[in-house]
């Protein structure tokens, strides 16, 4: 407990800081270029001084008397011996410097120009634009004016050698000019027609006296600007050269000292935040200790931090520069060293400056500073402020667990050990407290700290355990182990839609992986060839109940994106109901059981039938309808490609597979999930796991190469397909030559030939196919697969057993290698479909060298495209969840942002939630199929009626809470804890 | 409306549905004749129905969607051309094509246009055809054969009488057409030209080799009839709704306004991939139903057709909120957000933040980065209601102070 009152927030100010706050706010001034002293003592007045708080344990901060830990550091300050310039400005600053006046540091526009200015700031604020691009047309405007409106002062143009260095430029006479007025009237020896210019001709075609252009050819007179422009159009002579004057950062800040703030109001510059002369720093802030620890090394050395480095630069050089100035030093030395100045000052703020060489570590390493600490993915902001790095979190490899629910997890007993949750030790559980306290941190389940009601944290030990267990009282808090019925959350990376985090259920098992059900491995896009996922542990009752009730994986059964459910049965499992359903085989009453076993149902209906023997059987579809919800009516067409029909809650007939019970929209899923709620629906889906996996293994179900075989009759059939293929290629290669072949429209005869070829292969690997697929019986597990949905194509097939068939880099046969031709193998300009990655061949019947290579050029593309993707299309997920994340549903209907801006008024135009009602339905509410099954209904009493009508569902929190979870539970100590979590809440 | 008794439009009226349901319920019940107890339950039923599959207040929709868009984009292919129903026109589809997209590019990659005809220009391929020739640029290459001779300092274009027919179809004389092209080769390269019948001849007027050259290939570039950014136009009969045939024009290059301003050309159902050019001509909410149109083609394109539309319509809509197309990024939304810490923690960091202290901003902290920087709860979902829980004294009283569990919504 702590006697704080809790602080929040409410608004960041930006603004730059007035040297004199500086100061002020400094708690020690540097001078010294040092850190510690040979004893290994901060040195006073130092880089480390101890007023600017403290790192290492055991000493006390100058300052605020905290020790390493609790003291946050305090700024000092550096009194730079001679203004530099702050790089981030220097922008800014060239346009200041551009649009004001240098004698008076008005701003260059007239009061009428000016309130233009500063109603159009108004205007671009409302509008919520950038106040930046006021300030560049108004610097745009002033930059054209020549002569101050105020003072009337002439203007010279401000050259910027980047990065720091501002240059006033002059235009004046060049110091030869009599020589050079002199030639240009000479006549030209070249040209017989020139005669020259005369003094008089010059005299009169400049305006200016004879004797005055006398005295300026001899060099007694230095023609004055507008005398000078005249002299140079008459004889087309360039007399005037640039001459760049420095500006001194000290000039510069005297500049800006006189700019008015009402001036600067119309560039949108809050003159009370930020002076423009602020930009030049005389005072340099030194950030404090804490955010610039230095490191001991293993040897006992110290290495200080990147910016230490660089203030040790910049105090050196400032001392060197006070000494040489005190010293009377030349004035390039003093430049010199201003100069060093500003670069060690730049580099400090920003070390990536382009046209500066960076400030390099010992090693060559460039140094990390100020702006390089911030930018970038892994910089403050990205890296720091808006991701942190968490307690309570386990991370290990995933592995699967039929035997789960799929709303649970199972956590390793050493996870579980050390995650722990927070117990409120009351009268009521009291018992429950000490016997995971005196369990100890080792035994599970345990407890790793109490705190007593002073505050007090201790912990539990090996040793201590069974002591402290009799001291819990109520009013303790216990940190308890993970037990089961826990919830924590579950995510793996990348993280793209809201399915990929969800909360699970802990269950604690022994061994090292988290075990997962394998129906969640669609929404987590998880597969167990290596992939690691991460378990948060929640720590306070708000975030478990709302992980509970909004997070839990059977409330995230419906996808957002289509609208229907995205977990459900996968491959084996849909490959088992095809076996169950297919072609409706027989059961006797213990086969029967055994399938059901793994799901509540615990009673076998009327068997349908006996046979001959007279024993009773039930057909794997009566078995398949004992899962399904009572009143459930369906028909749909399956993958496979019959009608299945469900009335009354009985599969009549009908394949299930995919369509059916599938991930990503399976009919029976999506319907029992949208009329009898999440729970009915998670029953649903782990029974239907639980069955499927019973009966592929009643069945047996493997796939071996032979599967693939056909007979040689088939080979042969398809070797003469190719064949035909291959003269209908010669064929059209052939009238190519001829240059016969009739261009479609729109392409050049090579492209035809391209697009025919490519037509006619393509048609003889799909004839190849369906040759080989005649050839397969219904029962082959390749084709058992494919037709059900559960994993592979009939193309797959095709590819495995008759033909592989063209390989394509970039949508076109291969065309690359060698010089006209794709390798040395063949003639050059072969255009046949052999020599351009054709693979007549299948995977079980192998390829040749040539057919592996181009092979190997159609996988090379397929994994570059897969890695451009993910950086592509990552970056694309960014900046949408940047650019909508603010956007929410309000309770109106509209959708705003946070700033209450309205961006639709409607959700989607009609307000529908995309969770409930599938992207291809057309209307979301269909009265007709309402009034259908209210009109139908019969009710035996009012109370049914009304439960039917209200469709209340029962809210169901927790997986233990099931009459089965509580009685499969091997543990009653965890049942108990699982009871207090919903207790207490 | 369809009579109902007056009982059951109480009931019907009560209800939360909105009209459109309201009229649906009407209808059934009418169609069914029910008892009013069971149009009562009805439309109960119904009104349970429509609350159910009602957006959430407070659900994060924004980022929802974001997900709903981003996600399929890695599942769909870089590969750039490929053919979108026409197969003599390449355009840029997939995940390239949906950053375009979102990026609001002022020109995309691969602009295109699908022009509908009207009445008998839609019907007759002759009529159509002329569509045709006012839409693709006709250059000098698809007019004649144009040779130089150097020994005069001419270039000479042979017109090739049956291509000026053709092209020309609503000019009668092939004579007058060569008039015109001679003059439009006057106009456009400043040089006199001199007919003789399907001849046209002109050279630079002092003889250069240089200039010669320089006219020959000037020449190539000025477009006779069309328009100037439409490179090539294909022809296709294509089958409407209703079983009837039309012909639809598909163009490589586009220039909506010129099109739209075509005889013949239905400017009802014309379209253009590229979402300024609609934002131009036909305004804003024309460009944000071509965004939605646009990206759902895309990802039909790569099979992602079950993407709900409802997503795409809040990209949208967020794109030309503002009355203008935003890009989403940078230089559009995320970086005219009014926070700084949200726009520094985007990119471009330091300069955020300086722009910030110069303009002495304040961040107010309303969104949902700068809260989850500054270590605040966020202001989406569960975050925006406060809960209080109203502590209820044994005998069912409220207790002192304010009491009752309330839940309110955060207003600003």
């Amino acid at each position: 407990m702590t006697d704080q009152t809790p602080k929040e927030i409410g608004s960041v100010s930006f603004g730059l800081m007035d040297p004199e706050t500086y100061r002020e706010i400094s708690a020690t001034k540097v001078i010294t270029a040092d850190t510690y002293d040979d004893d290994g003592y901060p040195i006073d007045m130092g880089l480390m001084d101890p007023r600017l708080g403290v790192i290492d344990p055991g000493l006390e901060c100058r300052t605020c008397g905290k020790h390493s830990g609790s003291c946050n550091g305090h700024f000092g300050h550096i009194e730079l011996a001679a203004p530099v310039i702050h790089v981030g400005f220097a922008k800014l600053m060239r346009r200041l410097l551009r649009g004001t006046c240098r004698e008076c540091s008005r701003l260059l526009l007239t009061e009428e120009q000016m309130d233009e200015f500063r109603s159009r700031l108004v205007r671009t604020r409302q509008l919520g634009d950038d106040p930046q691009d006021v300030l560049k047309a108004a610097i745009r405007q002033a930059r054209k004016t020549s002569r101050c409106p105020y003072c009337a002062s002439e203007q010279y143009e401000v050259k910027h050698e980047k990065p720091t260095t501002y240059y006033e430029v002059q235009d004046v006479l060049v110091g030869d000019y009599s020589e050079k007025m002199a030639r240009a009237m000479q006549p030209d020896s070249e040209d017989e027609d020139d005669q020259g210019t005369s003094p008089q001709q010059l005299a009169e075609g400049a305006g200016i006296d004879l004797s005055r252009i006398n005295e300026i050819m001899s060099g007694e007179f230095r023609p004055r600007p507008d005398d000078r422009q005249a002299i140079e159009e008459v004889l087309d002579v360039d007399l005037t050269e640039e001459d760049m004057n420095k500006l001194m950062p000290s000039d510069i800040r005297d500049w800006f000292e006189d700019v008015p703030n009402e001036d600067l109001e119309v560039l949108g510059i809050d003159a009370e935040s930020s002076r423009p002369e602020w930009m030049v720093l005389t005072v340099l802030p030194v950030p404090p200790v804490t955010a610039r620890p230095s490191i001991t090394l293993d040897n006992g050395q110290r290495s200080e931090d990147d910016l230490t480095h660089k203030l040790v630069d910049i105090i050196r050089i400032n001392q060197r520069f006070m000494e040489n100035r005190e010293a009377g030093a030349p004035q390039l030395i003093i430049e010199d060293l201003w100069e060093l100045l500003q670069y060690h000052v730049t580099t400090f703020m920003d070390n990536e400056i382009s046209g500066t060489p960076p400030a390099r570590h010992r090693s060559g390493r460039p140094l990390k500073t100020l702006s390089q600490r911030l930018k970038g993915k892994e910089g403050r902001f990205r890296g720091s402020l808006s991701g942190k790095r968490v307690n309570f979190s386990a991370r290990t490899v995933i592995s699967p667990d039929p035997t789960l629910s799929l709303n649970e997890v199972g956590v390793p007993e050493r996870v579980a050990s050390e995650m722990t949750q927070t117990m409120n030790v009351s009268p009521r559980n009291v018992e429950d407290a000490r016997r995971y306290v005196s369990n100890g941190p080792t035994g599970h389940p345990g407890a790793n700290y109490v705190q007593r009601p002073d505050g007090r944290r201790l912990k539990v030990t090996e040793k201590n355990c069974e002591e402290l267990a009799e001291k819990v009282q109520p009013g303790w808090e216990v940190n308890r182990h993970l037990v089961d019925g826990d919830i924590v959350i579950f995510n793996r990376q990348p993280s793209l839609h809201r399915m990929s985090i969800m909360a699970h259920e802990v269950v604690v098992m022994p061994y090292h992986t988290f075990r997962l059900n394998t129906t969640v491995c669609p929404p987590y896009n998880a597969d167990f060839d290596g992939d690691e996922m991460n378990m948060h542990a929640l720590q306070n009752e708000e975030a478990r109940a709302e992980a509970r009730v909004l997070m839990r994986v059977q409330e995230q059964i419906l996808s957002p994106r289509f609208g229907e459910n995205i977990i459900g049965a996968i491959q084996d499992h849909i490959s088992g109901t095809y076996l169950l359903t297919h072609e409706n085989p027989q059961f006797n009453e213990t086969q029967a059981l055994d399938l059901l076993r793994a799901t509540q149902v615990d009673e076998l209906p009327a068997p349908d039938g006996a046979d001959e023997d007279g024993n009773a059987y039930w057909t794997g579809r009566t078995v398949f309808s004992e899962l399904l919800p009572d009143d459930l009516d369906l028909e749909f067409t399956s993958s496979a490609g019959d009608t299945v029909l469900i009335e009354d809650g009985r599969l009549i007939e009908g394949t299930v597979d995919e369509d059916a019970v599938g991930a990503f929209g399976g009919e029976v899923v999506d319907r029992v999930i949208k009329t009898d709620g999440s729970t009915r629906a998670r029953v649903l889906i782990n029974e239907v796991a639980a069955l499927a996996m019973r009966a592929i293994m009643h069945f047996g179900f493997s796939l071996g190469i032979d599967d693939e075989s056909i007979p040689d009759a088939a080979e042969e059939q398809i070797d003469e397909a190719i064949d035909n293929a291959y003269d209908r290629v010669e064929e059209l290669i052939t009238t190519y030559d001829n240059g016969d072949l009739e261009s479609l429209p729109g392409r050049t005869v090579d492209e035809t030939l391209e697009m025919k070829i490519m037509q006619t292969l393509g048609k003889a690997r799909d004839s190849a196919g369906d040759i080989a697929e005649d050839h397969f019986a219904d029962d082959n597990p390749a084709v058992i697969m494919a037709e059900s949905g559960a994993r592979g194509s009939l193309l797959n097939l095709t590819q495995m057993a008759a033909c592989v068939g063209q390989q394509a880099v970039r949508g076109e046969r291969i065309n690359r290698g060698y010089e006209d031709r794709t390798l040395s193998h063949y003639k050059p300009n072969d255009l046949s479909a052999e020599a351009h990655g054709f693979v007549e061949h299948s995977y079980r019947g192998g390829l040749n060298p040539q057919e592996f290579f181009f092979h190997a050029m159609g996988g090379r593309e397929g994994l570059v495209d897969t890695a451009v993707r993910t950086s592509k299309s990552g970056y694309l997920q960014r900046r949408l969840i940047n650019a909508l994340s603010e956007l929410e549903a309000q309770y109106d209907g509209t959708v705003r942002d946070t700033r209450d801006t309205i961006v639709q008024f409607e959700f989607g135009e009609d307000g529908t939630s995309p969770v409930q009602v599938s992207s291809d339905e057309d209307n979301a509410v269909d009265v007709d199929a309402i009034a259908d099954r209210v009109l139908e209904a019969e009710f035996d009493a009012e109370a049914e009626r009304e439960e039917f009508v209200a469709a209340t569902r029962p809210t169901n929190l927790s997986e233990r809470a099931d009459d089965r979870g509580a009685s499969r539970d091997p543990q009653p100590a965890a049942d108990a804890a699982a009871g207090q979590v919903n207790d207490d809440d | 409306m369809t009579e109902v008794s007056s009982d059951i439009e109480t009931v019907v009226e009560s209800s939360r549905l909105p009209r459109r349901l309201k009229d649906e319920v009407y209808e059934t019940i009418a169609a069914r004749g029910v008892t009013a107890e069971e149009a009562t339950a009805i439309t109960d039923a119904v009104e349970d129905r429509y609350l159910d599959t009602r957006i959430d207040p407070l659900d994060p929709v924004g980022t929802v969607s974001a997900q709903s868009i981003g996600e399929p984009g890695t599942q769909m292919t870089m590969n750039t051309f490929h053919y979108a129903g026409v197969a003599e026109i390449d355009v840029t589809q997939g995940l390239p094509r949906l950053i375009e997209l979102v990026d609001a590019r002022k020109t995309p990659d691969t602009p295109m246009m699908t022009v509908h005809l009207e009445d008998e220009y839609a019907e007759d391929r002759e009529k159509a055809h002329e569509v045709v020739w006012d839409l693709e640029a006709t250059k000098i290459l698809a007019l004649g054969d144009i040779s130089t001779n150097v020994a005069d300092m001419l270039v000479r274009v042979d017109l090739n009488e049956g291509t000026l027919a053709e092209r020309w179809p609503t000019v009668g004389d092939v004579e007058e057409v060569a008039i015109e092209i001679a003059d439009i080769i006057e106009d456009s390269l400043g040089v006199d030209t001199a007919r003789d019948g399907m001849v046209i001849e002109f050279g630079p007027e002092q003889p250069s080799y240089r200039d010669l050259f320089r006219l020959v290939e000037q020449l190539r570039d000025v477009t006779f009839k069309g328009i100037e950014d439409v490179t090539r136009v294909v022809i296709r009969k294509e089958q409407l709704a209703d079983g009837r045939e039309e012909f639809v024009l598909y163009t490589e290059g586009s220039a909506f306004g010129d099109a739209l301003e075509i005889e013949g050309v239905d400017a009802s159902r014309t379209t253009c991939n590229n979402i300024h050019e609609i934002f131009r001509v036909l305004g804003v909410e024309a460009a944000r139903e071509t965004i939605i149109e646009e990206t759902m083609n895309t990802l039909e394109e790569q099979g992602l057709d079950d993407v709900n539309v409802r997503h795409l319509m809040l990209v949208a809509d967020i794109m030309t909120n503002d009355g203008t197309i935003q890009s989403i990024g940078r230089h559009g939304i995320s970086g005219s957000k009014d926070s700084v810490l949200a726009r520094a923690a985007f990119e471009v960091t330091v300069n955020h933040l300086l722009d910030a202290a110069v303009n002495g901003e304040i961040d107010d902290l309303n969104g949902v980065t700068e809260n989850v920087i500054v270590g605040k709860p966020i202001k989406l979902g569960t975050g925006d209601v406060d809960l209080r829980m109203g502590a209820t004294s044994r005998e069912g009283r409220p207790a002192e102070g304010d009491a009752e569990s309330e839940s309110e919504a955060q207003a600003d």
